[in-house]
């Protein structure tokens, strides 16, 4: 439909384009037919050229013939639309390769079942892939448009998934159409689809680290793991105040929180700031809003964490 | 009292403004109604600008995300709650619905400015969120849940607001039920009742039974975000995608409390200016009953994505290309109207041809919406976007403003500038074009709506459309001048300057406080020349 480059970049398109195809000739061709009618009336009839009006009540002959006709039309592309989604209901054909896609405010993670996680959405070509779809904050919505597919992840849904086969090699925009909060336009990462082995390759590699240069900087692995985790949406490094409070001289530092409903001192350790993610809502750091951050007991490991400390003592 | 001068000139009190927000009159209602519609309209169409000013470039532009994402809360609130829901029933059917009927006034006249002040205090409440707090609003118009429980904003004074505007309505409905019911002039059966007044009965008895539901949903908001009672909301055990069911319950035939007024209105305009009386009168009556009736059964048009069963969206599908049978019907009979007419090429002719044509796109590009796997393509995206901008502003919009030119010299006894009228009409449309046609083709491309910022490839379309929408500002800008400037120096205008056949044009310009000297007895056809 829209561009060359995208067609066939999955199973859904060829079906998708036709029903557009389909409904917007049809809608063309009405639209500019009626559109003419209507001017050469105006023009034709206009009182200069036909003073007496002709007074006609109106005719059943003709009002059953323009009920018949867009009635058969709008079946017809009933039918299409109804056709071109087909293939992804029911359920995932057998041996589709699943991976269980997980939002929150603002990004997506990938986790497949060999326990990789990514932020990018890494698919071989040729094989059915199932998207488990999972939300833990709010309404967020999964669209690549290359591949005409879209869904939305609605939080408290555990059974909610989507399926296609991609059809070509390449990276292709990957967006939150749900509207979610303050970075929504920054919720956008990519699916990168590879060859059967290339894609092999790359899901048994364990080795890869967070970031590919391990002797960077102290701390670098942490860094990564905070900007691939989304967790620089809400954080800001600057001391500048986001959605949550800025890491900028967090460790070491004395700050007051909210336990229930009494405010104590507390001073930033390796403890409070391992509590800080995975239990964020048990300690409110007075000024913030309970319920923004949820926990990332299902993202991060325990190295993980200390990863992200690690640099987090680098920020004074 | 004295019968042969105007309604604006009877003045019960000293202070002038108390004859006017005390008054029971349904002409001073309905003005009442213009004026207040027409403060917010200016605010909305401001924020639509900036919001169109801010996607100009990629990146931050004027204003940070945040705002933005007030803006367009705030916009679309506006624009849908205070403006276009009551807008055409409250403004024109208020002034000329007892007219057309060759009554008096409506049922209730009291009840009917109790609606009016009720409208003012929702807008009240709902304007005080932005004021509020900890900054206004920023979940959209349709407050979808959980986000709604999440945000920090200042959310109860905007969903408190929208439930007291749903009583103004259900008011103002039940007050036009009960006028065409009971007050139809002697002679005026159901069947020779004009086209408008028809319009605002289907309407009123949406007004009446679908406002309800969104304001139980509005009060479970309101509960839930008071006392955590988990209706909606995961954390608390609650359903989102049931707060989207009952919404869009509501807000989908909302969608023709909107559009159906507006179809009268064409219906008037188009055989007036056409020296003919209207083509397929009961069609398009029966168009417009059909339209009210199926359009309760196709809110799920909006929730394909939500995770629906295959067998409900198969369903809802289905339903939606049914409804837009009868909104054919009734083009292919307003356009059948002008064939052998004799056509007097006027500012509201304009209106009512770009009516017809923007109302085109609007409705084939539903079409798109309605089929499935198309509208899982462009659904969310500036697609939807576009085509909502095509039926409500394109088609509401420019029914208003035909509206507004039609009955000008009726509501204030002067005439409009002629050329200034036709310069805004053309100003108009070219920019309306241009700011909403490329949305259409992002949107298709994929762009998500309510961005904020977007991917370079997708900044081409949007300069075109922010580019459009200075030009569609400046012509609104010259259609409201005009029309003010009008009403104050206008030449004077005669009784029936259209030679219209309906009963609005047998009375004064302006009407006299009871419209009648006497009630005229209907004997013919509301359209026969
Ligand atoms: C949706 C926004 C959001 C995201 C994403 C987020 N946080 Fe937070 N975070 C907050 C808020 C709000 C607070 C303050 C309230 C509280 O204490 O829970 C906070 C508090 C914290 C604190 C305590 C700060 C202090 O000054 O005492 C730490 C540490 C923290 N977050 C780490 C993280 C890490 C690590 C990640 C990513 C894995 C992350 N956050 C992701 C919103 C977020
Ligand atoms: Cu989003
Ligand atoms: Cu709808």
């Amino acid at each position: 439909m829209i561009n060359r480059e995208m067609i066939d970049a999955s199973n859904l398109v060829a079906g998708v384009d036709k029903a557009f195809w389909i409904i917007l000739s049809i809608s063309f061709l009405f639209l500019i037919g009626l559109t003419i009618v209507m001017l050469y009336f105006v023009y034709k009839y206009n009182k200069k050229r036909h003073p007496k009006a002709v007074q006609i009540d109106g005719s059943v002959k003709l009002e059953i013939i323009w009920t018949g006709i867009p009635l058969i039309l709008v079946m017809l592309m009933f039918y299409y639309g109804w056709k071109g989604y087909k293939p992804v209901t029911g359920p995932a054909p057998d041996g589709a390769m699943e991976i269980t896609a997980v939002a929150r405010m603002w990004n997506f993670q990938f986790q497949y079942e060999n326990g990789k996680r990514t932020d990018t959405l890494y698919i071989p070509k040729d094989r059915p892939v199932k998207l488990n779809l999972k939300a833990l904050d709010v309404i967020h919505g999964l669209s690549i448009p290359a591949f005409r597919v879209k869904s939305d992840m609605v939080p408290g849904r555990k059974d909610h998934s989507t399926w296609f086969i991609p059809q070509k090699e390449g990276k292709f925009d990957l967006f939150c159409t749900e509207y979610c909060g303050l970075n929504h336009s920054y919720m956008y990462t990519a699916a990168v689809v590879m060859p059967q082995e290339k894609f092999d390759k790359w899901y048994k590699d364990k080795s890869a680290a967070p970031v590919a240069d391990k002797a960077a900087k102290p701390g670098a692995q942490g860094l990564a793991l905070l900007q691939k985790t989304g967790c620089v949406a809400c954080h800001s490094f600057n001391g500048t105040k986001l959605i949550g409070p800025t890491f900028k001289g967090i460790y070491g530092a004395k700050h007051v929180v909210k336990r229930g409903k009494e405010e104590v001192e507390i001073t930033v350790d390796d403890e409070y700031i391992r509590k800080s993610i995975m239990d964020p809502n048990a300690e409110i750091v007075k000024g913030y809003k309970k319920g923004l951050m949820l926990s990332y007991k299902e993202q991060l490991t325990d190295k993980d964490v200390d990863l992200i400390i690690e640099y987090l003592k680098t920020l004074k | 009292m004295n019968q042969e001068v105007s309604f604006y000139e009877v003045k019960k009190y000293k202070t002038g403004i108390l004859n006017w927000i005390l008054s029971t009159d349904h002409k001073r209602i309905g003005l009442l109604y213009l004026y207040s519609i027409l403060a917010f309209f200016i605010v909305g169409v401001c924020l639509g600008l900036a919001m169109k000013l801010e996607l100009i470039a990629p990146g931050k532009t004027i204003m940070e995300a945040q705002t933005y994402n007030a803006v367009f809360t705030f916009h679309g609130i506006i624009m849908i709650f205070l403006i276009i829901i009551p807008g055409l029933p409250a403004v024109f059917g208020n002034f000329l619905l007892p007219i057309m009927i060759g009554a008096k006034d409506v049922a209730f006249p009291k009840l009917n400015l109790l609606s009016w002040w009720i409208y003012v205090l929702g807008a009240v409440v709902a304007l005080m969120s932005q004021f509020m707090g900890d900054g206004p609003p920023d979940t959209g118009w349709t407050f979808y849940a959980p986000y709604s429980f999440k945000t920090s904003t200042t959310m109860l004074p905007a969903i408190i607001g929208a439930f007291i505007l749903g009583f103004s309505s259900i008011l103002t409905g039940l007050n036009f039920i009960v006028t065409i019911h009971r007050m139809r002039a002697p002679g005026m059966t159901w069947l020779k009742m004009p086209l408008f007044p028809w319009s605002l009965y289907a309407t009123g008895w949406i007004q009446l039974l679908s406002t309800p539901i969104v304001g139980i949903t509005l009060l479970m908001v309101v509960a839930e975000r008071t006392m955590n009672i988990g209706f909606f909301d995961p954390a608390l055990g609650g359903d989102p995608v049931l707060y989207q069911h009952l919404f869009w319950i509501y807000s989908h035939p909302a969608v023709y409390i909107m559009i159906l007024p507006a179809m009268g209105t064409i219906s008037e305009i188009i055989p007036t200016f056409s020296q003919k009386t209207i083509f397929g009168y009961k069609a398009v009556v029966a168009s417009t009953l059909l339209i009210a009736f199926v359009g309760y059964f196709v809110w799920g048009h909006h929730m394909y994505t939500a995770g629906m069963s295959d067998t409900a969206v198969w369903l809802f599908s289905l339903m939606t290309f049914l409804v837009a049978i009868p909104s054919a019907v009734k083009v292919f009979n307003w356009i059948a109207t002008m064939y052998k007419g004799s056509i007097n090429l006027k500012v509201p002719l304009y209106w009512a041809l770009g009516f017809l044509f923007l109302f085109m796109v609007g409705g084939l590009t539903g079409l798109v919406l309605g089929a499935v796997a198309t509208d899982v393509q462009v659904h969310d995206t500036a697609f939807v976007v576009a085509h909502f901008h095509f039926v409500m502003f394109g088609g509401v919009g420019t029914a208003f403003f035909g509206a507004m030119h039609y009955w000008f010299p009726k509501m204030y006894g002067k005439m409009y500038d002629e050329s200034w009228a036709k310069v805004g009409f053309y100003t108009f449309i070219v920019g309306f074009l241009l700011l909403y046609m490329p949305m259409f083709w992002l949107g298709m491309y994929g762009m998500p709506r309510r961005y904020y910022d977007y991917l370079e490839q997708f900044h081409g379309g949007n300069i075109i459309s922010s580019f459009g929408a200075l030009v569609l500002v400046a012509g609104l800008a010259i259609i409201i001048i005009n029309l003010v400037t009008s009403a104050r120096k206008g030449k004077k205008a005669e009784k029936d300057p259209w030679h219209g056949k309906t009963l609005e044009w047998q009375v004064d310009s302006p009407p006299t406080l009871e419209n009648f000297d006497t009630i005229p007895v209907v004997e013919k056809g509301p359209y026969e020349y």
